[in-house]
């Protein structure tokens, strides 16, 4: 099992999660694919950390968790506001600033 | 040994981000991803990293995707409206961006000598990964950072208070 | 000692300059004021700088002021030099003279005009330019004057610019000297190719000194192109052929206007030029010949066109081109002082003719046409007089100056051996007493045919005007005994030994050396012949005054063509004018500037906003195509970052 297997997977993981955030409709979906394509990096820094035989990387995984936490917290709130205000989940419906 | 868990926990994630982006309801997408960040805290362990682990189980799994659950319930949790876009060119757009993507991992993977990985240790008779160590590196030498996490952190709740309040 | 010459220009300049840039909040006595002391004054430096000239002895009467380095570029210097040698002299006398009687007699005829300071103001630049022109020292200098003069030409003709046809004759006038001075400009360039200088000085000199390199020329050499090329150039400032066809138009101006510019100066450039570069001519026979066939040429048509015009100025203006041409005949045989002779005694008489067609016109307020006028001998005696002084100058009658310059140049065309250009001058010699009296006897003998009311405004010019004609005619009276002729047996031609210096690098070919006698009967010759024409034109309008109409019915063809001008500028118009006009509307203004220039720029527009309006489809609100967008960009960056660096 070398790193080669680990960045892979990640690079999967992160295509996955790009794909979602375009295709789906649903807020929260997107959301969620986001915090799929964070995971990912997430693997790929802990790989590097464990190869390079540094502890640089898990440290930044750390910090990566900590805003991830954030962000999901405020993007949650913002669908709530969105939920509220249109009724509506659809990412779609929300397109008055346009040209 | 290594090598079959790493591809067990590895294809289970896989499988699990699909399903995220499959699934027709949010609940269910938000149950799989649960079950990816379930099988990328075994990964970790595998590599070394139990600290990290197990943040990520409490806090990730734990903590970010309840809050999503509990989000999800509190908005239209199993409405079926169409979940992907059946437009083609979208899906084609993103099917070509994400094999793009993919595909830019070639030329590093190509440059990958394993003879030349550095295996030295930073701090002498401590061994990465550990609790002691990542301890010690955080509030040495990423003293700063962190102290500037918990004033992000201040902001998202302040934020998030002002966003979903009730209007009133 | 005479380093004052630069002064003879710039007087005049000044004047403009004070007149043009001040003039319009001047009262009109100080516009006239400053005018005429700027000539007079430039008229008294330059009989200074003549009397100086004269204590000179002969041989050395070639003086140079350099004023300033004007061009110096590698090995070519040019120089804004002034030479007074004794054919400048001549050229200077004549033009700051009669200039200066024009400028006086311009403040009682142009005492009514708005634009009266505009008017001095472009006289006394024109007054600059043609001293420049004459006084110069080089090529270069003298095409500065020379363009100048084209250029007040154009204003000055122009000067009731509210009429259409002044705008117009302005134009014609000068495009015709511009195509004229194309010719122009091409030899002088020829000149400095072949001598490396443009210094009048050293070109004779060069030329003089290395008979090897220019001998007199059989067939057309150097020296003949450039000839030529210098002539076409005079061609369109002296109103030859083909290029004479401004000089009619040009009447629109003002009459003082065509008595000093295109009857006394402007239009002597050319012969001007022509004798200033004797050295050159005289080594080309072929360019001697063009131009003795083109001013004959000239003459006669000028001649036979002026015999049914109605308009007094007209008859003048062809008077003029004839006269030209006679000039221009005179130095294509050789005899350039003769040609001058003629100039000095033209200018008076024709200047003369002009200014008291000017007073016929002021008189009978504001009428040109011959056929509306008659016993106006009556009303302004003073006019009928000089005016016949004129006439008769004009004609060759002896003693006046006419008959001196008139003869020699026919004279010459014989001695020199060209009977057919002696011929055919003797024939427009007789042409010319013809219509000269003609508008003689229309104007002020015969019927009155003019309307009761304007019989009551009928009065004599002030003195403003009369003074100056009243010079003239004494001029035109007397001016023929400065070139007396040597069969005279009252001692040699002076003015032919006077301009002698300034012709001492022509190459003299050897001619025939014919008795007195002969000189002499010839003269009675050519007297009998404008006897003649005086008599034919006192029996057609003055005993016979229907004879004329009756004549021009029976040969209504010919009065045609030449009422007609031989339809010469309507052949321009269809050739030139009319292609170049359409080409500019189709082709440049159309396709270039509509087309090309603005359709680069709308183009350019149009280009903008449509990739604008591609591109706002960008911005459509939704959230997930700006994520697709953003990826879409993170994947080029790193394609870049990892591929292809």
């Amino acid at each position: 099992m070398s790193i080669v297997h680990c960045l892979i997977l990640s690079a999967l993981l992160f295509t996955v999660g790009t794909v979602g955030v375009i295709v789906k409709k649903n807020v929260i979906a997107i959301f969620l694919c986001i915090e799929l394509m964070l995971n990912a990096v997430n693997l790929s820094f802990v790989a590097f950390s464990k190869y390079l035989n540094q502890v640089h990387g898990q440290i930044f995984v750390f910090f990566v968790m900590v805003v991830a936490a954030a962000e999901a917290a405020v993007g949650l709130a913002i669908a709530i506001a969105l939920h509220r205000n249109r009724k509506t989940l659809n990412v779609d419906d929300a397109d008055i600033m346009k040209w | 040994m290594e090598t079959l868990l790493f591809y067990l926990l590895g294809g289970l994630a896989l499988i699990a981000a699909i399903n995220v982006v499959l699934l027709r309801r949010v609940f269910y997408s938000a149950l799989s991803l649960i079950v990816c960040l379930s099988a990328l805290a075994g990964i970790y362990l595998l590599l070394d990293a139990p600290f990290i682990a197990a943040v990520q189980i409490i806090v990730y799994a734990g903590a970010i995707m309840v809050l999503f659950l509990f989000v999800i319930m509190l908005l239209d949790p199993f409405s079926a409206t169409a979940h992907v876009d059946k437009r083609p060119y979208l899906v084609f757009f993103a099917v070509v961006l994400g094999t793009a993507a993919l595909l830019l991992l070639y030329p590093l993977l190509k440059s990958y000598d394993p003879a030349r990985a550095p295996h030295e240790l930073l701090i002498p008779d401590a061994r990465p990964g550990t609790v002691t160590h990542l301890a010690a590196t955080l509030f040495r030498d990423y003293l700063l950072p962190f102290e500037v996490t918990s004033v992000l952190i201040l902001v998202a709740i302040i934020g998030v208070v002002v966003l979903a309040k009730r209007q009133t | 000692m005479l380093d004052f010459l630069w002064l003879i220009p710039l007087l005049p300049l000044v004047g403009s300059a004070l007149n043009g840039i001040l003039g319009k909040r001047f009262p009109k006595r100080l516009i006239s004021a400053i005018a005429c002391t700027s000539v007079g004054a430039s008229f008294a430096a330059a009989v200074a700088a003549v009397a100086a000239l004269l204590k000179l002895p002969p041989a050395e009467r070639h003086v140079v002021d350099t004023l300033f380095t004007w061009i110096a570029s590698g090995s070519f210097v040019s120089k804004a030099e002034f030479l007074l040698d004794p054919l400048a002299a001549v050229m200077l006398l004549v033009v700051t003279g009669v200039g200066f009687l024009i400028h006086i007699y311009s403040i009682g005829y142009m005492h009514a005009e708005d634009g009266y300071y505009r008017f001095f103001s472009y006289l006394n630049l024109f007054m600059f330019s043609m001293l420049v022109l004459v006084l110069s020292g080089n090529f270069l200098f003298m095409f500065v004057g020379w363009e100048g003069v084209g250029l007040c030409s154009y204003l000055l003709i122009g000067y009731y610019f509210e009429r259409r046809s002044a705008g117009d004759a302005g134009k014609k006038a000068f495009i015709a000297n511009r195509v004229g001075d194309t010719g122009f400009i091409l030899g002088i360039l020829l000149v400095f190719v072949t001598f490396k200088s443009l210094d009048f000085t050293d070109v004779f000199r060069q030329i003089a000194g290395d008979a090897n390199r220019f001998p007199v020329e059989v067939g057309v050499g150097t020296l003949s192109a450039i000839g030529i090329l210098l002539f076409i150039g005079a061609t369109g400032k002296s109103a030859q052929i083909p290029l004479y066809v401004w000089l009619p138009d040009a009447m629109e101006g003002p009459t003082p206007v065509s008595a000093l510019i295109h009857a006394a100066t402007m239009v002597t450039a050319g012969v001007y030029m022509v004798v200033r570069c004797s050295p050159i001519f005289s080594r080309a026979p072929i360019a001697l010949e063009v131009v003795a066939v083109i001013g004959v040429l000239t003459a006669l048509m000028a001649a036979t066109i002026g015999l049914v015009q109605t308009d007094i100025k007209r008859v003048l203006a062809y008077s003029t081109v004839s006269q030209l041409g006679y000039m221009f005949f005179a130095a294509g045989v050789g005899a350039f002082s003769a040609g001058v002779f003629h100039l000095v005694t033209h200018a008076f008489f024709k200047a003369l003719l002009f200014l008291g067609a000017g007073s016929v016109i002021h008189a009978i307020g504001g009428e040109q046409d011959l056929m509306r006028m008659g016993g106006l001998r009556k009303f302004a005696p003073t006019t009928h007089g000089v005016m016949l002084v004129a006439a008769l100058a004009i004609s060759g009658i002896f003693p006046f100056a006419g008959f001196f310059s008139k003869d020699e140049i026919l004279w010459s065309a014989w001695a020199k051996g060209h009977p057919i250009i002696w011929l055919t001058g003797l024939v427009t010699a007789g042409l010319t007493a013809f219509y000269m009296f003609r508008l003689i006897f229309l104007a002020f003998y015969g019927s009155e045919r003019f309307s009761e009311e304007i019989r009551h405004h009928l009065h004599e010019s002030p003195p403003s005007m009369t003074v100056p004609l009243i010079g003239l005619a004494v001029l035109s009276t007397i001016g023929g005994f400065l070139g007396l002729p040597a069969w005279m047996n009252l001692g040699p031609n002076r003015f032919e030994q006077f301009l002698e210096p300034s012709l001492e690098f022509a190459w003299r070919g050897k001619s025939a050396e014919l008795p007195h006698s002969l000189e002499f009967g010839f003269a009675m010759l050519s007297v009998m012949v404008a006897l003649f024409g005086i008599y034919t034109a006192y029996r057609f309008y003055v005993v016979n005054p229907s004879a004329p109409a009756s004549l021009a019915r029976r040969m209504s063809r010919t009065h045609g063509l030449l009422a007609h001008k031989y339809y010469v500028d309507e052949t321009y118009d269809a050739l030139m004018v009319h292609p170049v006009v359409a080409g500019s509307n189709g082709i440049l203004w159309q396709c270039v500037d509509i087309g090309l220039v603005d359709g680069a720029v709308n183009g350019l527009a149009r280009l903008v906003q449509g990739s604008a309006s591609l591109l706002k489809n960008v911005q459509n609100g939704l959230v997930r195509s700006y994520a697709a967008w953003i990826m879409a960009g993170a994947v080029v960056i790193l394609l870049y970052i990892t591929l292809l660096r």
